[in-house]
């Protein structure tokens, strides 16, 4: 098995479910409160996928990593999501950055959860095997926009 | 001179020998920086720089047919 980029199967159900809210702004609802959502890395060896449906320590890169904390990083989010003709998407304000990084063992996903909602999984982004010495890990957010956010409801 | 945070702590760049490269497909463009001491294959430092470029997209059901 092997990581595989993904939107998590869950998180389409619990969207239906308002169980997941990326903006500050909600009219609908009476409490506008912004859920807290975290990025955290895996290794290769990982099986994360559509049928994730929660963030996990098993395979995260914690064991052997200096300056890496277990539940990885909380995302900045002040952009609500925005709609681009037919797909809704949501792409995060600023990088996902961990400085002073020790990551001997090779990672290739990221994992985004909602650690308001007991840490329901969002999606998996893949990339090609990486490890970090004592160095910084940059992952930079791309342009929004339909197909090109970090998140994509088409 | 720059220094270079490496796992032996702050080294001048000039001690040390710098590689870099990048990979760049329709997953990913990423850069990386190693630095070695000088005769030795010990990577002391190396970070990375990724924008991804390929991007999930939960895509509409068909409706299925009455």
């Amino acid at each position: 098995m092997a990581n595989t980029q993904a939107v998590a199967n869950s998180f389409k159900l619990e969207l239906m479910s308002g169980y997941h809210n990326f903006s500050s702004t909600n009219p609908a609802r009476t409490l506008n409160t912004v859920d807290v959502f975290k990025a955290a890395l895996y290794l290769t060896t990982g099986n994360l996928g559509a049928g994730t449906t929660a963030y996990t320590t098993v395979d995260e890169i914690n064991a052997g990593t200096v300056n890496y904390t277990a539940g990885g990083i909380t995302v900045t989010n002040a952009t609500a999501p925005l709609l681009y003709t037919n797909t809704a998407t949501w792409t995060p304000s600023a990088n996902f950055v961990w400085n002073n990084l020790t990551a001997p063992t090779a990672f290739d996903a990221v994992l985004i959860y909602n650690s308001s909602q007991g840490n329901r999984a969002v999606s998996v982004h893949t990339f090609g095997a990486q490890t970090v010495t004592a160095g910084t890990f940059t992952l930079t957010m791309p342009t929004p926009g339909a197909g090109t956010s970090l998140l994509n409801l088409a | 001179m720059a220094k270079i945070t490496t796992i032996y702590g702050d080294m001048d760049e000039a001690e040390l020998v710098k590689t870099t490269g990048f990979v760049d497909n329709e997953i990913e463009y990423t850069t990386w920086v190693e630095y070695r001491k000088p005769g030795s294959d010990e990577i002391v430092h190396r970070s990375v720089h990724m924008t991804l470029k390929e991007m999930p997209v939960s895509a509409k059901a068909e409706a299925s047919k009455m």
